[in-house]
């Protein structure tokens, strides 16, 4: 897919950002997340991980990549589900391969939805805005994009566009980094 | 003698990590040196202000524990 040369520009001032932290001499402990999965059992691990390090007053960016990207698309991340089946951790009380008829992924997706309000923890998308209220940067992955052909506009607001290399600069001085 | 409290969190029934973040947003609109009060039911919260407190430079001055309740008294750094 041809970049634009606005989006080639973006995509540099993003780099300078990455590269101007990754070199910023700091005291602050640092954490750097890469979320490479679109469901919710892999979006929260990710979120929660981002605003409870931000809360101790580390510096962390989260690398949205592959179906992370969903998270932060503006028409996927209110609508994030979960599949049971080929999840044996999912404590649905069916055998795992009856998580293939049509309509378990939305009872599953319900379930764990209706968990996490019962535990008061957010839904999603009022997660994101508590990790962008807390200073958490979100960097939505360049080639993942142009692969899927999302564009820049389908991305929730407050996202810097980037390429691996500069997310793994940062990621370079970070202490933590982990992968979802 | 009782501990002056500027603002008081209650985050009752949240699980970790809201009641450390919800103490962060609130100390944030707090000065220096003024006191918060987090209350908790979730006891991974014990150590969780520990560490908060630890990693962002506020005092610990006081826990209490009763009946699953977690008080915490924070005074900002």
């Amino acid at each position: 897919m041809e970049k634009t040369k606005e989006a080639v520009s973006l995509e540099l001032e993003a780099f300078e950002k990455l590269h101007n932290l990754a070199h910023k001499k700091t005291e602050v402990k640092r954490v750097a997340i890469i979320a490479s999965k679109g469901t919710l059992d892999m979006a929260y691990p990710a979120l929660i991980l981002a605003s409870t390090a931000a809360a101790l007053g580390m510096e962390c960016a989260i690398f949205f990549t592959f179906y992370g990207l969903d998270i932060i698309h503006k028409k996927k991340l209110a609508r994030l589900k979960v599949a049971p089946l080929a999840n044996p951790a999912m404590p649905v009380p069916v055998p795992n391969i009856l998580g293939a008829i049509p309509g378990m992924t939305a009872m599953a997706t319900w379930m764990m939805r209706r968990m996490m309000k019962k535990q008061k923890m957010p839904p999603i998308p009022e997660l994101l805005a508590l990790c962008q209220r807390l200073g958490v940067k979100f960097i939505g992955c360049a080639t993942t994009m142009g692969v899927m052909g999302v564009k820049a506009e389908d991305l929730m607001d407050g996202v810097d566009v980037a390429g691996a290399a500069s997310f793994l600069e940062f990621a370079s001085k970070a202490q933590v980094t982990l992968f979802i | 003698m009782a501990q002056k409290v500027d603002l008081v969190v209650d985050t009752k029934g949240e699980l970790c990590p809201m009641p450390v973040i919800r103490a962060k947003l609130a100390i944030e609109e707090l000065a220096s040196g003024q006191v918060i009060q987090l209350i908790s039911t979730d006891p991974g919260s014990k150590p969780d202000v520990r560490s908060w407190t630890s990693m962002e430079g506020h005092k610990l001055l006081k826990t209490t524990e009763d009946k699953g309740v977690y008080t915490f008294w924070v005074q900002k750094g």
